[in-house]
């Protein structure tokens, strides 16, 4: 299981978080402040993997942005890696070749999409179309829901 | 929408829509609420922090007022703002409660934003998770599947144990609707209310198992993660579920024969993520179950063979697929086959597909070490590999490696990673060196070459046990073999005196001066030239120093300012027992000098020595050749043999369990070390009562006991000599009181009387550790039936600690069960606590030898010691 899930930039700004497990506000930052620094002092060519504390830490970068999951030690740390490229191709296909600063502005989403995709830090669907699809479906009850309160607002409904 | 029902123009959108509504509400309220994007610009265009902030107060005062006004209208984007500032660091708790108006609102959009607000603002301390239980019960029974998604993907991630408890039903009910899409969400839902109230689990199993027969992978793969989770929680749902073991191989057959599926298809394998399930699955129901690993064999074998292997995702599998034929009960075929895997993992370019297969290699090691020790060059490789993990693997597994045939070899290969490896693994390494080489040593002369290069190569990075453990090796061995000792540690000594670097070596100082103190005239005599210094290398750089010269390296190193006391006090009692060694009288003149010098020494404890030393050379002079005389040979340490030594440890970090043999060793040899000095009353008497031919002993044993290793570096002397506090360094002044004050001095009390016990029944208290501000104290408090509960508490009234770790060990026939520490760093005030159950059914006295290490400033410091004081009822 997926104890949480940090995407953060080179210089260590936080950029989308995601906890499956219960901390209090304060061990959270902790940890991220704990973890962004040991992650970005490691070398290039180390690999992926970071037993840390209790956890297994499965980082990858992609371009300027650090993806970064923390495991438990059951599991497979290669298949991780996958989860993660998964992520980011669902936001490249979803963003349309995403960047960073697509991330900062489209945060929500971001998480729209990761929730779709992992659920209590399991993965939950293994076809990328599936995600898209409904996620592309709850957009779309947004939109409808902005033209129908907007007519009810003019009176027209 | 139909616009021109109301006549309006046609061209008419969203946009022009969105305008009207804005410009309509600016006109009845405030002004329009910043944009989110519009925010997060201006947050990025802050040039400083204090810009930022400044930004961000505004932005949060804003916020706050618009929720005391209950604006409902712009909540939605207030929150996001909101939810942007949190992952700042900025503190965004006042949002709380307006996430669950959100999510208590119709709209699908504020449910949205309010569902990921109160997934990311509310832990489960909160008291609003009454509320959130509320709404949560209302969406899970939508019409709407995409709010029935939201509240489960809420629950799967938020659920307390009480919100786990009432919706378990809804739950359960949602794990059998038709909509795969919600199916998938409750099975994940339910794997996580199992997860945190296993009692739960009852109630989930008649919906979990129809899961299986699903097509839709999401709801496969869900359900595969419901039955693990099920599996792991009880052995009874083990048993339930070993008949899906056909399903789950059928499933998996399915997806390696089927062919190309785009949906489910990356890099040229089908649908990895359920295939890493599924196997993982098997591993656990085929685990000592000969029946059902007989029954996924085959389809094993078919994965290992037929996965392709260019890829990430190929390996990925393969690397579940081994772990799950090394778990169960497979054929021997079938685990040559996984070792071999793994062994062409060893050489993949990919550093995490290596990184991997060492980890597996040791996890299996011991399992099978014949088909691990073929992989072995190639793990040796590793140790030169640029990833840090994958050198400290490598180590681990190499030392797991190494028997009785391959050590010469092995060690080789060791002893040059340990002279070039990193800080961090000195100590270890260096351990495991010393412990394979006493294990597996081929003949005595390559065992005490091997230490005298680990002596010299790790540093002051050995562990304090290596030195008493070295010494005592060389004592026992043949003479000739303690001047060979005597004159390789003389090289090493000499080289690091002249170089500079013996306050980098101080256990090698320390041993080659007990070493030289020894056998010091062995070492200047004619006789040395005919024992061989040739090196393995064919290198003797052995040449037979002068009294004199060896009398000058140790003065330069006893008036270093560098070296640690204790090092110093192995140097000065060395160069005592050489002025019985050397002949010249002009040595002796020497030392005396330098011995002199030392009386006015001012650290107390070498002053005392000092004095006492040059005693030996006016006043006691005719005792000095009988006292100083050369040590009987020390018995070696054969700790498994006796009972009572026999410690168990349990230690507080879960994850370190090679070190933790180590420390249990350690601790072994250390009590051992401290019987040696331990039988105190003993040698007091011969002190007091004896005359001089038999006192020769005495100060043998006052040498054997510096080199308990238990006494830190710089033992508190003052403490020593005017309190007795430290039991193990006690006898140490006892002796020397004994031995050089009046016959009639009274003893000091015993330590271990001077601890008055409390009342009995009452809480029992002591302060077992006291130095340099740091405090450990231990309680003791009866429990119910022959056991007892220990708390001890920490305190450091100047410093930080970092890195604090308690350990604890117990004699074989206590149960010691250690709680988790309340933490691993001590700031100055704090208190870290650590609570010891103690289960004593034979009810034997209870001793308890503790530990404790810490950072302090980034110098690690290693105390313990031993309680036998604790209140004799305290299992009644």
């Amino acid at each position: 299981m997926m104890q949480f899930m940090l995407l953060f930039s080179r210089q260590g700004k936080l950029r989308l978080q995601k906890w499956y497990v219960a901390h209090p506000d304060k061990l959270k930052k902790k940890i991220t402040r704990e973890l962004i620094t040991t992650v970005l002092a490691r070398k290039p060519k180390m690999c992926s993997f970071l037993e840390w504390k209790d956890v297994k830490v499965v980082y990858k970068r992609y371009a300027s942005l650090y993806f970064c999951c923390a495991m438990e030690q059951e599991d497979n740390e290669l298949l991780t890696l996958e989860l993660i490229h998964r992520y980011v191709e669902l936001l490249d296909k979803y963003l349309g070749s995403v960047c960073e600063l697509d991330i900062i502005f489209n945060f929500e989403k971001a998480y729209f999409i990761l929730d779709e995709l992992v659920l209590g830090g399991e993965l939950q669907e293994t076809s990328k179309k599936n995600v898209l699809k409904a996620i592309a479906a709850q957009d779309l009850l947004q939109e409808d829901e902005t033209v129908d309160a907007a007519l009810r607002d003019v009176g027209w409904l | 929408m139909n616009g021109s029902e109301s006549g309006f123009n046609p061209a008419f959108n969203i946009a022009t829509i969105k305008q009207v509504v804005n410009e309509a509400i600016e006109r009845v309220r405030m002004p329009t609420p910043t944009r989110l994007r519009d925010l997060i610009r201006q947050i990025r265009a802050a040039r400083t922090a204090a810009e930022e902030r400044s930004v961000v107060n505004k932005e949060c005062a804003y916020i706050r007022s618009t929720f005391r006004e209950e604006d409902s209208v712009w909540r939605c984007r207030n929150i996001a703002k909101l939810l942007y500032i949190h992952m700042l660091g900025y503190p965004a708790h006042f949002g709380q409660l307006e996430c669950l108006k959100l999510i208590a609102s119709p709209r699908f959009t504020d449910k949205r934003v309010g569902y990921l607000g109160a997934m990311l603002l509310l832990d489960e301390r909160q008291d609003v998770h009454l509320l959130i239980t509320n709404c949560l019960k209302n969406d899970l029974n939508s019409n709407t599947q995409f709010v029935v998604g939201l509240a489960l993907c809420t629950l799967g991630a938020i659920a307390s144990p009480e919100m786990a408890r009432d919706l378990a039903s809804e739950v359960e009910r949602l794990i059998k609707s038709p909509n795969a899409y919600i199916k998938k969400k409750a099975a994940l839902c339910a794997f996580r209310i199992i997860r945190r109230v296993p009692d739960l689990m009852e109630m989930f199993l008649p919906a979990t198992r129809s899961l299986l027969t699903e097509k839709n992978h999401g709801v496969l793969i869900t359900g595969v993660t419901l039955i693990t989770e099920m599996c792991e929680n009880s052995p009874d749902t083990l048993n339930h579920f070993k008949k899906i073991v056909p399903n789950l191989v059928r499933i998996l057959k399915n997806l390696i024969l089927a062919g190309y599926s785009p949906e489910h298809d990356v890099s040229g394998v089908s649908d990895p993520f359920l295939q890493v399930k599924i196997l993982r699955l098997l591993r656990i129901l085929g685990k000592n179950d000969a029946e059902a690993s007989e029954a996924m064999n085959d389809i094993l074998a078919q994965v290992a063979t037929n996965t392709e292997t260019s890829k990430n995702v190929g390996n990925t599998i393969l690397y579940e697929t081994v772990l799950s034929i090394m778990d169960i009960k497979s054929e021997s075929s079938l685990r040559v086959l996984a070792v071999n895997i793994l062994g062409r993992f060893l050489l993949n370019n990919d550093k995490n597909i290596r990184y991997v297969a060492l980890n597996t290699l040791l996890r299996t090691v011991h399992v099978d070490t014949s088909a691990v020790q073929r992989h072995r060059t190639t793990i040796l490789e590793c140790l030169k590999d640029p990833d840090i993990s994958i050198r400290r693997r490598a180590m681990e597994l190499s030392f797991a490696l190494v028997n009785g045939q391959n050590i010469r070899g092995m060690m080789k290969e060791l002893l040059a990673f340990l002279e070039r490896s990193d800080a961090e693994f000195k100590a270890h390494c260096s351990s495991a060196v010393v412990l394979a080489a006493e294990r597996y040593a081929p003949s005595d002369k390559w065992h005490l070459d091997t230490l005298f290069k680990v002596l010299l190569k790790a540093g002051n990075y050995l562990r304090d046990d290596t030195v008493s453990s070295t010494i005592q090796i060389i004592s026992s061995a043949a003479t000739e073999r303690q001047a060979y000792g005597a004159m390789r540690l003389w090289t090493s000594l000499e080289q690091s005196a002249v170089s500079g670097l013996a306050t980098e070596k101080q256990p090698l100082i320390q041993v080659a001066a007990w070493t030289i103190g020894e056998y010091g005239d062995l070492l200047v005599s004619e006789a040395s030239s005919a024992i061989s210094m040739v090196d393995e290398d064919g290198v003797d750089d052995f040449v037979r120093p002068t009294e004199e010269y060896v009398i000058d390296i140790y003065q330069k190193l006893l008036w270093s300012t560098q070296l640690s006391i204790s090092t110093k006090e192995f140097l000065l009692l060395s160069l005592a027992k050489l002025s019985t060694r050397f002949t010249t009288q002009a040595s002796q003149e020497k030392i005396r000098v330098i011995i002199d010098t030392f009386g006015s020494h001012i650290h107390i404890e070498l002053q005392q020595r000092g004095v006492e030393l040059s005693q030996l050379f006016r006043q006691y002079g005719h005792l000095r050749p009988a006292l100083l005389e050369r040590m009987p040979a020390m018995e070696p340490v054969a700790a498994p043999h006796r009972d009572e030594q026999e410690l168990d440890l349990s230690d507080t970090s879960p994850d370190h369990t090679k070190p933790d043999q180590d420390a249990l060793l350690d601790l072994i040899n250390g009590s051992d070390s401290l019987t040696n000095g331990d039988v105190e009353h003993q040698p007091e008497q011969i002190a007091t009562t004896n005359n001089n031919t038999s006192s020769n002993d005495i100060l043998d044993l006052l040498s054997g006991l510096d080199l308990t290793p238990s006494v830190p570096a710089a033992a508190p002397a003052v403490l020593l000599a005017n309190n007795n506090v430290e039991p193990s360094a006690a006898p140490a002044a006892l002796l020397l009181d004994g031995l050089f004050a009046p016959p009639a001095t009274p003893q000091p009390p015993h330590p271990a009387d001077a601890n008055e016990r409390n009342a009995a029944g009452a809480e029992w208290e002591r302060a077992v550790l006291e130095r340099g501000g740091v405090r450990v104290c231990v309680s003791a408090r009866r429990a119910a039936g022959a056991a007892a509960t220990l708390t001890a508490r920490a305190t450091s009234q100047l410093h930080t600690l970092t890195d604090f770790l308690f350990q604890a060990a117990v004699p074989k026939k206590i149960q010691l069960d250690m709680m988790s520490p309340s933490g691993t760093t001590l700031s100055p005030q704090g208190e870290i606590t650590q609570v010891l159950k103690v289960t004593n059914p034979t009810k034997t006295p209870l001793r308890l030898r503790i530990r404790v290490s810490y950072n302090i400033d980034g110098t690690p410091v290693l105390e313990q010691t031993e309680i036998n004081n604790f209140p004799a009822d305290l299992f009644n």
